[in-house]
C-alpha cells in the first residue's frame, strides 16, 4: 500500500539533491539540506533523541553565518523568449499539480486496498509533481538536472525559513509538556470584569486572538481559552449555545494566526518565498483584514449565541 | 515561571534575534522552569520535529515551479493579463479568493497554497495586472502586490476550511466539547462558520477594491 512513507521518501531524495547540487559553491546551505534529508529518510528510526539532536544541528547550521541566498537564475531575455515559444503549456504544466491533488483526493479515497486514504492529498500532491515534472521535461526539451537545479535556486531563496513551521510544533510540544495553557487560562480567568456578557465575549474573543498570536496557532489556544472562559463564562453562566461560541471562536483565533510571525508556514515562509525584502509584510497586509473581521467575529458570537 | 518562555518569543522576535535560536531558546527555558531533564525537553522537541514532518513535504513542488519560470511562467502570466481588457489587480485577487475560499470549503486545502499557487500564478499574475493599471511600479508596490497576493490565500484559506465538515479544528472542538458532555455533529459546528466566511469576503474585497482604486490614480 502506498502510505505517507513514500512521500517522505520522495521529500528525502529531493532534499538529497539540492544538498548535492549545492556542496561545492555552498557547503552550509548543502549540510542544511542534507540533515533534512536524512530527517525524511530516517526519522522514524533515529529515536526522539536523536531527532532532538538533529533539531540542535539544524538550528546551528541556519543560524551559524548566512545561509546564502540563491542564485543562477536564467537571464530575462532568455525567459521572454523560452515565454514566446512555449505559450500555455506552460500553464498547463503548472495546473497538473492542482489538478492531480483535487482528483486525486476524490479518488484515491475510494481504493483503500492500494492507497491509505487519510493521507490522500498528499500522496496525491507527490504524483502530481511527479507528472508535471514528467511532462515539463518532455514537453519543455529541458535535461532531467534543470528542474533540481532551478528547485535548489528557489529553496536557498527560502533557506532555514523552511523549517520554521516544524520548530515552532515543536515548541508547542514542550510548551504543553510544561503547562504553559494552564498557567495562561488562569492568568485570563482573574482579568475578565464580573457580570458583564459583552466583557466576557470580548474576552474570549480577544484572548484567543491574542494567545494564538503568541503560540501561532489556534489549535494551541482553542482549549486553553474555551476552559477558561469559554466553557464555564459563556455556556454555564450566561448559557450561551457551544457550537457557535467555539466555532466562532475558533475563527476569531485564526485573525490572530493572520497577525503574528509565529505563524511561519503562513506568514514568513511566503515573504521569502516571494523575496519581499520586508519579512513581515505579509503580515503587514493582513492586519488591515484581521482586526476588523475580529471584532465582527466578537460582535457574532454575542449576536448569535445568546438569544 | 513557565511563562518565562513567552516572554523570550516576544522579545526574540521583537528584538530581531535569529527566530531559530529564540524558538530553541523558549523551549529549553520553558522546560527546565517546569522541571523538565534537559534531556527529556530534547526528546519531546524531537519527536515533534518528527511528527510535524509532513509540514515540510511541500518543498517537493520547488523543481516544478523552478522549471516553468527558467522557461518563462511568469512572463507568460504578463503577456496574457496584459491582453485582457478589465483586469485589475484587484478584482482578479478577488476571484482567487473566492476560488480558495469554495475549494477550502469542500475540503480541498492543499490544493492551493504559497509554493503551489501563489509564487508561479497569482502573485505574477497580480503584478502584472498592476502594471498594465498603473503603468511602471516602483519597489514599494510591487511588493506590496506580492505581499496581498500572500495575504489573500492566507485569508482565502482560513476563512472557508472551517466550513468543511471533516477539517482538524472542527474536529478538535467537537473532540473538546465532548469532555465537557456535550455531543454534536460536525455540522452543527460548520455551518456557523458560514457567517465569517461572508464577513472575510466582503472585508478583503473592499480591500482590494480600494487597492485598484490607489493604482488607477
Amino acid at each position: 500500500m502506498i502510505t505517507l512513507q513514500w512521500v517522505y521518501a520522495l521529500a528525502g531524495a529531493v532534499f538529497a539533491a539540492y544538498a548535492l547540487l549545492g556542496m561545492r559553491e555552498r557547503p552550509l546551505n548543502a549540510a542544511f539540506w542534507a540533515l533534512l534529508a536524512l530527517s525524511m529518510w530516517a526519522g522514524d528510526w533515529l529515536g526522539d533523541l536523536g531527532n532532538g539532536i538533529l533539531v540542535l544541528g539544524l538550528v546551528g547550521l541556519g543560524s551559524v553565518g548566512r545561509l546564502s541566498r540563491g542564485e543562477g537564475g536564467v537571464p530575462p531575455e532568455h525567459r521572454q523568449a523560452r515565454a514566446e515559444r512555449f505559450g500555455n503549456r506552460l500553464f498547463v504544466i503548472a495546473l497538473i499539480i492542482p489538478a492531480t491533488a483535487l482528483a486525486g483526493t476524490l479518488l484515491f479515497k475510494q481504493m483503500p486496498v492500494w492507497i491509505d486514504g487519510k493521507q490522500a492529498t498528499l500522496i496525491a500532491l507527490a504524483l502530481g509533481v511527479l507528472i508535471a515534472l514528467l511532462a515539463g521535461c518532455l514537453w519543455l526539451r529541458a535535461g532531467a538536472l534543470v528542474p533540481l537545479q532551478q528547485g535548489r535556486r528557489l529553496m536557498d531563496c527560502v533557506g532555514w525559513a523552511a523549517i520554521l513551521p516544524q520548530m515552532l510544533a515543536s515548541l508547542g510540544a514542550v510548551f504543553a509538556l510544561a503547562g504553559v495553557g494552564d498557567v495562561v487560562g488562569g492568568i485570563v480567568q482573574q482579568a475578565i470584569p464580573n457580570g458583564s456578557l459583552l466583557g466576557a465575549v470580548i474576552a474570549y474573543g480577544l484572548g484567543m486572538a491574542l494567545f494564538t498570536m503568541i503560540m501561532g496557532n489556534a489549535f494551541a489556544a482553542f482549549p486553553v481559552m474555551t476552559a477558561a472562559i469559554g466553557i464555564p463564562l459563556l455556556v454555564r453562566t450566561y448559557h450561551g449555545d457551544p457550537a457557535i461560541i467555539c466555532a466562532i471562536g475558533m475563527l476569531a483565533g485564526f485573525c490572530g494566526t493572520l497577525m503574528t510571525p509565529m505563524a511561519a508556514n503562513f506568514n514568513l515562509v511566503p515573504a521569502a518565498l516571494l523575496e519581499l525584502k520586508d519579512k513581515h509584510g505579509v503580515i503587514k497586509r493582513q492586519v488591515g483584514t484581521a482586526v476588523p473581521l475580529l471584532i465582527v467575529n466578537i460582535l457574532l458570537i454575542y449576536w448569535l449565541a445568546f438569544p | 515561571m513557565v511563562l518565562l518562555g513567552i516572554v523570550i518569543i516576544v522579545a526574540g522576535f521583537l528584538l530581531r534575534f535569529h527566530p531559530l535560536l529564540v524558538i530553541l531558546a523558549s523551549a529549553i527555558v520553558t522546560g527546565l522552569a517546569a522541571g523538565i531533564d534537559p534531556l527529556a525537553i530534547l526528546s519531546a522537541l524531537g519527536k515533534a520535529f518528527n511528527d510535524a514532518r509532513y509540514v515540510s513535504i511541500i518543498w517537493i513542488v520547488l523543481p516544478v515551479v523552478g522549471l516553468l519560470e527558467a522557461n518563462g511562467l511568469q512572463e507568460r502570466a504578463r503577456g496574457l493579463i496584459g491582453k485582457m481588457r478589465g483586469a485589475t489587480a484587484g478584482r482578479f485577487l478577488t476571484l482567487y479568493l473566492l476560488l480558495r475560499q469554495g475549494l477550502a470549503a469542500v475540503g480541498l486545502t492543499s490544493v492551493a497554497g504559497h509554493p503551489q499557487t501563489v509564487r508561479p500564478l497569482v502573485a505574477p499574475i497580480a503584478e502584472a495586472a498592476a502594471e498594465a493599471q498603473a503603468g511602471d511600479l516602483n519597489d514599494a508596490t510591487r511588493e506590496e502586490i506580492r505581499a496581498m497576493a500572500a495575504a489573500t490565500d492566507n485569508i482565502g484559506l482560513f476563512f472557508g476550511e472551517d466550513i468543511f465538515l471533516a477539517i482538524g479544528s472542527i474536529l478538535l472542538i467537537k473532540g473538546l466539547l465532548e469532555q465537557y458532555g456535550v455531543v454534536l455533529e460536525p455540522l452543527q459546528l460548520s455551518v456557523w462558520a458560514i457567517p465569517t466566511a461572508v464577513a472575510a469576503f466582503l472585508i478583503h474585497g473592499f480591500r482590494l477594491w480600494r487597492l485598484d482604486r490607489r493604482l488607477r490614480r
